[in-house]
């Protein structure tokens, strides 16, 4: 996923006035085109005000040249979710929640999904994982 | 022997009554605990705290503060996957923690230093290190290992009738004062969508860049989120213990997996912990509060977060109700910014009725400087908080303003002038207004708009109730209304700049600079922990307060002047003079009858000053000061002492020409003396020093009182009773001024003048 031709550090950031050039809307809008013009004329839209995969890698680079290398690894797992649609992210939330689970294969059906589907490996292995805790811990019970 | 029978456990006999005054201090409502760590009530030592260690073997961690992987419960899990390093845990849990904590306030350790070492330690070593420190030890950790150089400040705006024409100028009112974030939630949980649209456009007035969050159900939030209104949320809570974690109906994954989600949609977000929440919710474990907090914001760090707020939060009356809990306050938001968190210091939720404890317990933050200072002070007031009373409120704002002037320390906020202010509520109250019309959401009444720009509270406005907020909270989520409508209804209605201030806080998304630790926009511009580090190393580095700021923090309202001081005195002078003329005629003599006393007044006495500091016309004070003592059978002449203009000296000199050696000395600030011809200079014989609260009718019994001295008896000395006012705070400043005016007029050696007077009409 990590493009190594293009590791940023701390010397890019803020991005939006160092590195304005690798800032890209997902239409490829640059963020001098997002005016309150463009805005009225219908021509940006919600979609040119969110942030892009590629945002958050290169925001993971900032943050593991800064010495947060966890912070980093959140960003790199945010960046698989960018494009999983809302309904589906809140439904994997809510699989993730004591009890919603009642097997382990519920969890682990969901992380097929993340990875085939969404090309979320990072965020699959994390559910894996928290499929094989919840069952040493005794989370797939009756909650209500 | 007492009659037991006799005893009054009240207010009786038998009782000191000062039990009974301090029954009645609000300090009496809190109610403290005593420290008993079997079951949970202890600070710092827990009955069950594990010692700190570690075992790795293979490159994995196989045993934990003295728990082996297999009995590991899910935090102990998380913290060890995704905390621990693996590569440096064994070394550094090999230093002392006395090492380590002398490490934490030597100038000489870096801050960078610190935070690598603490990703090798464990929650029992981060608590066992920061445990060893004093209270002002772990302020001065706390001001070196904070992440963001530059402090700020977050703020609630909320009000009790989810109003949204209130919501929308609360929040401009709160971006006027400098809060860096500002923080809604509702009454009634489906008004969201409303609170959120009101809070987003009031905060797009008069500048740009006040992140804003709302609090509500977890997945509402994010779907707010999403629609652009919001740009930050806290609320994502953690706990200490498994059974706390899922009772709060969450997991370290599922937290960890929402904060990817907030991260994947562009939004800035901290989590919440704090002392005392799983004693609450009935699962501590015997284990103490800052052990469960270290565990928490391990956890934290393992998720990824950028941020914390604790230092408390709701567990924070429950923290300070035992021994030593506002000193594991500080210790938690200690180990946060150790861990390289965001802090978001607490000092939110009130702990405590007694104001002294509450100003004690935002001093070591607010000269410590945070991230934030309070993870929510109230911008409105107590009762229209609906996330329940902070530390300080609306009624308690300026109070902070000066506490930040008076320790030159940057707690974020600055003054607002008092039009500004109703220009921005109006202006606020108007944009919301023009956008609810253009949306078809609603047509505010001018009435309606009126009454909410001067409230001080919803109790004061005549404006939307919550039945009709639902309405519009119901629409906006129901047509799917996003904030580019807002921005374009802005726009489209004329208020065109704050239509681009909105969409300059949903453009920040893009590039998501504002992700990183500690993000906050200032001046236009994302100033985090990346581009804005924390790099103190002593005295001259880290935080210092520029020229300009200092200015803005000086800047209260209606301080005192030389200027206003001589122009209330010019503007007395008039009415002055249409009751009394004062005659010059000649150098005083000494000598005169046994009965008379001599009145010295002071330089700038009738001159350049005209009242007392009670407010007295000083011809009033004169007349009864005469009036006194011709009714005791004396005559008083008055001489205007040129040389001095102290009390006492004022006081002798006049005592020495009176014929009866007794004289009175007399400021025109109302300061007064009775003296002796024979006694030493500052030995008099009465004195009224507290000339704020001296009557007319206490001058008068002067006057009485040194006629009598004149006949060689002894009167009753006269009382100026007090009720305990802090007269210093309230007139000092002024004295200063008037006393140097008085000086500036007195000469080295000048003789003293005889006055003639004149009542030119009855004094009132």
């Amino acid at each position: 996923m990590s493009d190594p031709e293009r590791r940023l550090g701390v010397c890019d950031y803020p991005l939006a006035e160092r590195r304005p050039d690798l800032v890209k809307t997902a239409r490829g809008k640059a963020l001098d085109e997002l005016t309150l013009a463009a805005v009225e004329s219908g021509e940006v839209t919600l979609e040119d005000l969110r942030i892009t995969p590629r945002a958050l890698r290169d925001q993971a680079d900032v943050s593991r040249d800064a010495g947060r290398p966890a912070l980093a690894r959140n960003f790199e797992r945010a960046a698989e979710l960018v494009d999983v649609p809302q309904d589906f992210l809140l439904e994997v939330y809510e699989l993730l929640r004591p009890g919603r689970a009642k097997t382990k294969a519920e969890l682990l059906e969901a992380a097929d999904t993340l990875r085939a589907s969404h090309g979320a490996e990072r965020m699959a292995v994390f559910v894996e994982e928290a499929a094989e805790v919840y069952e040493r811990r005794g989370l797939f019970t009756y909650r209500f | 022997m007492t009659d037991s029978s006799n005893i009054d456990a009240g207010n009786g006999a038998n009782r000191w009554r000062r039990f009974a005054d301090w029954d009645e201090r609000p300090l009496r409502l809190d109610k403290f605990a005593v420290e008993d760590p079997e079951n949970g009530f202890a600070a710092f030592r827990g009955a069950r705290d594990p010692a700190p260690g570690v075992v790795v073997e293979g490159g994995r961690v196989v045993s934990m503060d003295g728990t082996a992987v297999a009995d590991f419960d899910m935090i102990d899990f998380f913290v060890a996957e995704h905390h621990l390093d693996v590569a440096l845990a064994e070394t550094a849990m090999a230093i002392p923690s006395e090492r380590i904590a002398h490490m934490l306030v030597d100038v000489a350790v870096p801050r960078t230093e610190l935070t690598r070492l603490a990703h090798g330690l464990t929650p029992a070593k981060l608590a066992e290190v920061v445990a060893q420190l004093s209270s002002i030890e772990l302020a001065f950790a706390f001001s070196k290992m904070r992440t963001r150089k530059t402090p700020g400040n977050q703020g609630h705006v909320t009000n009790a009738k989810d109003d949204p024409l209130q919501l929308a100028a609360d929040a401009a009112i709160a971006v006027a004062f400098g809060f860096d974030e500002i923080e809604t939630t509702m009454r009634v949980a489906r008004n969201a969508w409303s609170n959120a649209l009101a809070c987003a456009v009031g905060a797009s007035v008069g500048r740009w860049g006040t992140l804003f969050q709302c609090a509500s159900e977890e997945s509402e939030e994010l779907q707010i989120g999403m629609a652009g209104f919001t740009s930050y949320a806290e609320t994502v809570s953690v706990y200490g213990t498994e059974r706390a974690f899922t009772d709060g109906d969450d997991t370290p994954w599922s937290k960890a997996f929402l904060a990817a989600a907030y991260a994947s949609r562009g939004i800035k977000m901290r989590c919440t912990s704090g002392a005392a929440s799983e004693l609450l919710m009935g699962f501590h474990e015997s284990k103490s509060l800052l052990y469960l907090e270290a565990r928490c914001l391990c956890l934290q760090r393992a998720m990824g977060v950028q941020g914390t707020q604790n230092g408390g939060i709701d567990g924070a009356p429950l923290a300070s109700s035992m021994p030593g809990g506002v000193r594991e306050l500080m210790a938690e938001n200690l180990i946060a910014a150790w861990l390289d968190l965001e802090c978001a210091t607490g000092n939110d939720a009130r702990h405590s009725e007694s104001e002294i404890r509450v100003g004690a317990k935002i001093l070591p933050f607010l000269i410590a400087g945070s991230d934030l200072v309070c993870s929510g002070m109230g911008s409105i007031l107590k009762y229209d908080n609906s996330f329940n009373p902070s530390s300080f409120n609306g009624e308690e704002m300026e109070d902070f303003l000066v506490l930040q002037r008076d320790f030159e320390a940057d707690g974020g906020l600055t003054s607002v002038e008092e039009a500004t202010a109703l220009d921005l509520r109006r202006r606020a109250i108007d944009a919301l207004a023009a956008v609810l019309s253009e949306l078809g959401l609603g047509d505010p009444t001018s009435a309606m708009k009126r009454s909410v720009a001067v409230a001080s509270g919803s109790n004061d406005t005549e404006s939307y109730l919550p039945r009709d907020v639902v309405r519009i909270s119901d629409a906006i989520k129901a047509r799917g209304i996003n904030v580019l409508d807002v921005i374009k209804a802005l726009a489209a209605r004329g208020f065109r700049e704050e239509a681009q201030n909105l969409l300059n806080v949903v453009r920040l998304r893009v590039s998501g600079d504002y992700l990183q630790t500690a993000a906050v926009v200032r001046g236009g511009h994302v100033v985090s922990a990346v581009n804005d580090p924390n790099d103190y190393t002593g005295p001259g580095t880290g935080y210092r307060l520029s020229d300009a700021r200092r200015e803005e923090l000086s800047a209260i309202r209606d301080v005192l002047t030389r200027e206003e001081v001589l122009r209330t005195e010019a503007a007395f002078a008039g009415a002055e003079a249409r009751r009394i003329a004062y005659r010059t005629l000649g150098v005083a003599a000494a000598g005169g009858p046994a009965n008379e006393i001599v009145i010295g007044v002071s330089p700038a006495f009738g001159v350049k000053l005209y009242q007392t500091l009670a407010g007295h016309p000083l011809s009033a004070v004169l007349r009864a000061l005469s009036d006194g003592n011709s009714a005791k059978g004396g005559t008083a002449r008055i001489v205007r002492m040129r040389h001095t203009a102290d009390t006492s000296f004022l006081g002798l000199s006049a005592a020495r020409l009176a014929g009866s050696g007794i004289g009175i000395g007399l400021q025109a600030k109302g300061t007064a003396v009775i003296h002796q011809s024979d006694r030493l200079p500052h030995h008099n014989l009465e004195l009224f020093s507290n000339a704020p609260i001296t009557t007319l009718a206490h001058y008068r019994l002067l006057g009485e009182n040194a006629a009598t001295y004149a006949a060689g008896e002894m009167p009753d000395p006269v009382v100026v009773p007090t009720a305990g006012m802090a007269l210093g705070a309230r007139y000092h400043a002024q004295v200063a001024l008037v006393y140097a005016i008085e000086t500036a007029l007195a000469e080295d050696g000048a003789k003293p003048e005889e006055i003639e007077i004149t009542y030119l009409k009855a004094v009132p």
